[in-house]
């Protein structure tokens, strides 16, 4: 099990109390698209994605972008329990989806960004050292029942 | 592959930063120190604590040899060559690929928090091509 001190739960939940998630979640997600085009494969049907003004503009990016991140938000309510509530989350990424677990580890890295072009000097080293942690965690529970 | 149009973001926004050089060095090593530990296995006679002077002097070699890559960034091989050397033989900062990309991350991470939303999708792509190429550069003498 992971362990977490109190400051650094408190770093990732006062963070995260200032999330606009849906506005984050599509950022992050069309950053995916645009830094790492190879990413694109697995949204064939998401229809326009030819520039980075059509992916920032694409509704369907911007949607899945906000599932997923509500979805980290369970993570962060669960934070000492993050391995059972991705579990199924975890079988559907490999058994239905076929996504490299890579690929969680570069859009851990793209949110850190993101946040950090958010928050600027409150996305201190130890905000962003406890958020390293949290994607990293989140990026392993993903994987964890790949087979 | 840079295209015409990274080479000019980086560019840009390097002459933007112009004036910040000097800290984001410092400042990048440090957030990656404390965002990745392990990376402080390279720095063991380092005093690697916030405004420590070991940390801003190496900081801003980081950023000279950046600086010169930006202005050299048609010939990246030549320009880095002996610092490809130093890496390769020297330092032997291992694995080659990994432990770069965890400076770019929190150089980039200095990026974003000092240009805000100027550090757009686009300039992002650039950045992260830009040090990718660099690290490649650097680890090329490995084996």
């Amino acid at each position: 099990m992971v362990h977490w001190s109190a400051e650094e739960k408190q770093l990732i939940t006062s963070l995260w109390s200032k999330v606009n998630v849906e506005e984050c979640g599509a950022e992050a997600l069309a950053r995916l698209l645009i830094v790492y085009p190879w990413t694109q494969r697995f949204f064939s049907s998401f229809g326009n994605l030819s520039s980075p003004t059509a992916i920032i503009g694409n509704p369907k990016v911007r949607a899945h972008g906000k599932k997923v991140l509500t979805s980290f938000g369970e993570a962060i309510k669960n934070l000492d329990n993050i391995k059972t509530t991705y579990s199924k989350l975890s079988e559907l990424h490999c058994d239905k989806l076929h996504v490299d677990p890579e690929n969680f580890r570069l859009l851990g890295d793209i949110l850190i960004i993101v946040l950090a072009s958010q928050f600027a000097r409150d996305f201190t080293p130890a905000c962003q050292f406890a958020w390293q942690k949290l994607v990293s965690v989140v990026a392993h529970a993903l994987a964890r029942k790949y087979h | 592959m840079l295209t015409a149009e990274d080479k000019k973001l980086i560019h840009q926004i390097w002459d933007k930063t112009g004036p910040k050089h000097d800290e984001m060095g410092g400042e990048a090593l440090f957030r990656m120190f404390t965002a990745q530990p392990q990376t402080k296995t390279y720095f063991p006679h380092f005093d690697v604590s916030w405004g420590s002077d070991q940390v801003r002097t190496h900081g801003r070699k980081v950023v000279s040899a950046l600086s010169s890559a930006v202005k050299n960034v048609d010939n990246l091989s030549q320009a880095l060559s002996e610092l490809s050397n130093l890496h390769a033989y020297n330092l032997r900062v291992d694995p080659p690929y990994f432990a770069l990309q965890l400076l770019s991350q929190s150089f980039q991470v200095v990026l974003a928090v000092n240009l805000g939303k100027d550090y757009t999708p686009e300039v992002h792509a650039a950045f992260d091509k830009f040090l990718s190429a660099v690290a490649a550069v650097l680890a090329e003498k490995y084996r």
